[in-house]
């Protein structure tokens, strides 16, 4: 996107001499200018669009990764109460009384509502408390804070309870590292110490690495499968490659979804592929195909398989064969001339192609939904989970934000290492 | 990321408002349901009050419902859902309150049909269900579903905590009235867990409503859970598919409004229409789920009454899905399910 047009042009040398005025440095300096701006002015829609509909969104959804003004906005008189404790001795009396004032001062059912979300999905059970002490309301007038405290206590003895109260002082404050901390299996103890969750909730290093794995598998498979065909293409005649071009792009106009049902039928157990291995006799009993990380890798290998080979198409066409004619005339062996003379300049098909694969891989969601078991669901299917089913969408926004850092990573170390100036746009 | 095309959507359906104004935007699971809920409920509607009606499918994301309030652009009217959604999002401000005057008398209905933001609009289960021609003892209880040596074959689970960890207590012999008390300790969900474990290798896992009903007619599982109207369509498409009542989870599915509907008086007479007993025992005509108006039950004969999840028979030994508990825990069990899974 950089502004073009920083030559003079004759234009501005038009002119002037003995009239007085700006100087010829002052009119060219000024006619550049208005270039500059005009070109500007026409990446304009560009860059708004990219803004309202790239930038914006990103940058909020980072925001709510680590905002938390549920509780702030609905206890500030809690939070205040429970400044100074330690969290581990009971909670002031004070704290009750604040509690019973702020959950009274509520206007409507939807802050508490809010409130008893945020908290139970940091203690399971802290939406019923919530909930049912908020419509449990007025529980006396002019309760000092220790009858404050017994009426609480009364009405719900899981008030007593320390996690609860440790829940609310953690979270008292308007930004939390909790979602971030949450979607890389650390928690904050009571005290403030980083630590790791227990075995039973440690999910996400679990499913982050196994989304890296199936799109490394993913790219790597289409790789192999991409490179011979490409080559092949790159070697025919313009007419007969362009034939086998739109064989190659056909299933990619295709709809992702009809794709997966077309593979579901081919899987399944009394499916064709099934089938036909027991006809040959290659196996007794249908091998399970389908809703298994196998039938995840085969259908995302078919979907990217174009992403692979059209950038590596695109670099082979600029190879010229010459290199490789030469490199056997002066007495290479074929395949030698092959891996020393002819792979290596096609090395920013093979990074493009590698890079858009995996890359793509990563964000997958509905592939892995509808072929895959419980174990190889990626990354972005708990964010559609959390923003979904669960309507957590600070967990869903930081579990986005781990997937975006972890691209652009990715890409950084792409760049670094390719010191090519090859972009994705 | 997954928000963004939540968003545009509102921000297409926003540019619409004449729409919104001259039909009633009513949206529903669809499927089999969808198709009972067209005949029963909006061709009647549309032939009696003159009004469109434009059904909208959607798969329960209350997401779509937030942004929306959120936004203050809402142009779903009414909206089906599920009843742990209906609790929450009534505590969040989601749904407009219901006004019972114009819906009916609340003595008509099933006590758990009456709730301040919606209505109830029928009863339904989560049950286990086999090929009648496949296997030819009939599994009775849950703990025949676990035996994997006196019924060998896969089995089908819908992919999640929920209603799972129920089914694998009530294997491991808790009574089903005790189901959540003993879920609700740290041991029962231990035990739930150890229980699931125990079945893991032989378990093929669902997602979508319509999947069980086609595993089975596959061959792909010997049992597996299954919502019964979708059994029930199978049975009416000629399949010999089968029922086990014996520890069944029911529940209900409401009518609720979005906060800041347009059409909140069009939306009122389309619930109430919806509610009456008549509507009520043509929807359950066309699909075995539970009329929620006790006085729809009078107008439908045994054979129809005999697949009701309602039906004394059926809901004997049947457990109601316990929606303050999952209100509760949901989150945290089903974030160590996807850790379970993962192992």
């Amino acid at each position: 996107m950089s502004a073009s047009g920083t030559q003079p042009t004759p234009m501005a040398t038009v002119s002037a001499g003995a009239l007085p005025g700006p100087s010829l440095a002052q009119q060219l300096h000024r006619a550049e200018r208005r270039k500059k701006w005009r070109a500007l002015a026409l990446t304009l829609p560009l860059l708004a669009f990219l803004l309202v509909f790239f930038l914006v969104p990103l940058a909020s959804l980072l925001v709510r990764a680590v905002e938390n003004p549920e509780v702030a906005d609905t206890l500030p008189r809690t939070g205040q109460a429970l400044a100074d404790w330690d969290r581990v001795s009971p909670p002031p009396a004070a704290a009750f009384a604040a509690v019973l004032a702020d959950l009274s001062a509520l206007e409507e059912t939807s802050q508490a509502g809010a409130l008893a979300r945020r908290l139970n999905s940091e203690v399971s059970g802290a939406r019923s408390l919530v909930m049912g002490t908020y419509r449990a309301l007025p529980l006396g007038d002019n309760l000092s804070t220790d009858e404050a405290r017994a009426r609480l206590l009364e009405h719900d003895a899981r008030w007593e309870e320390l996690p609860y109260w440790q829940a609310i002082a953690q979270n008292s404050s308007r930004w939390t590292p909790d979602y971030l901390l949450a979607s890389l299996d650390l928690k904050r103890t009571p005290q403030g110490d980083i630590v790791k969750v227990g075995p039973d909730e440690a999910a996400f290093s679990d499913i982050l690495l196994r989304t890296f794995q199936i799109s490394a598998i993913v790219t790597a498979i289409a790789l192999l499968m991409g490179y011979p065909l490409a080559f092949w293409l790159s070697t025919l005649s313009e007419r007969k490659a362009n034939m086998l071009l739109i064989l190659v792009l056909l299933p990619f106009w295709t709809s992702v979804l009809v794709r997966i049902a077309a593979w579901i039928v081919l899987l399944q157990n009394n499916g064709l592929v099934n089938r036909f291995l027991m006809f040959l006799g290659a196996t007794d009993a249908p091998i399970p195909l389908l809703f298994n990380r196998l039938g995840v890798v085969i259908a995302m290998v078919h979907i990217l398989l174009p992403f692979m080979i059209l950038p590596l198409y695109s670099v082979m066409k600029s190879v010229p064969s010459n290199y490789l004619r030469a490199a056997v005339s002066l007495g290479s062996p074929p395949l030698a001339a092959f891996f020393r003379v002819y792979l290596p300049q096609t090395y920013p098909g093979v990074a493009a192609g590698g890079l858009l694969v995996f890359i793509t891989c990563i964000g997958y969601y509905v592939t892995p939904a509808l072929l895959g078991g419980p174990a190889d669901q990626m990354l972005s299917y708990y964010v559609a989970q959390y923003t979904n089913v669960e309507v957590n969408w600070g967990m869903a926004c930081a579990l986005g934000g781990v997937l975006l850092t972890t691209t652009l990573v990715l890409y950084a170390l792409y760049r670094k290492v390719s010191k090519s100036e090859l972009s994705l746009g | 990321m997954k928000l963004k095309p939540v968003l545009m959507a509102v921000a297409v359906l926003a540019s619409l408002p004449a729409l919104a104004q001259s039909t009633l935007t009513v949206v529903n699971f669809g499927g089999a349901n969808g198709a009972a809920q067209k005949k029963a409920y909006f061709e009647p509607y549309e032939k009696s009050t003159g009004g469109k009606i434009t059904a909208v499918e959607y798969n329960g994301e209350q997401a779509k419902i937030k942004a929306m309030v959120e936004a203050k652009k809402v142009t779903w009217d009414v909206v089906e859902v599920e009843s742990p959604d209906l609790s929450r999002g009534c505590d969040e401000g989601l749904f407009e309150k219901m006004d019972w005057a114009k819906v009916g008398n609340k003595a008509d209905f099933q006590k758990a049909a009456v709730h301040e933001c919606g209505v109830g609009t029928f009863v339904w289960s989560t049950v286990m269900a086999y090929d009648g021609d496949k296997l030819k003892t009939a599994p009775t209880t849950w703990a025949d579903f676990w035996d994997t040596k006196k019924f060998p074959g896969k089995r089908g689970m819908r992919k999640g905590a929920r209603y799972n960890l129920e089914f694998a207590l009530m294997a491991d012999g808790v009574k089903p009235a005790d189901v959540y008390k003993v879920l609700a300790t740290k041991d029962g969900a231990e035990r739930a867990f150890k229980k699931l474990t125990e079945l893991k290798p032989n378990i093929q896992w669902w997602e979508a409503g319509a999947q069980p009903p086609q595993f089975l007619v596959a061959g792909d599982v010997a049992m597996t859970t299954a919502y019964n109207g979708r059994i029930d369509a199978a049975q009416r498409e000629g399949k010999n598919l089968k029922i086990t009542w014996t520890g069944g989870i029911y529940d209900l599915d409401y009518w609720v409004m979005p906060k800041g509907t347009p059409n909140k008086d069009a939306a009122l007479k389309f619930i109430a229409m919806a509610s009456s007993p008549d509507a009520q025992a043509e929807y359950a005509k066309n699909i075995s789920y539970g009329p929620t108006n006790n006085k729809a039950l009078t107008k439908l004969d045994a054979k129809v009454l005999g697949m009701l999840p309602t039906s004394p028979a059926n809901s004997k030994d049947a457990l109601q899905f316990g929606i303050a508990f999952w209100a509760d825990q949901g989150e945290a069990l089903e974030k160590r399910f996807s850790a379970w899974a993962a192992q």
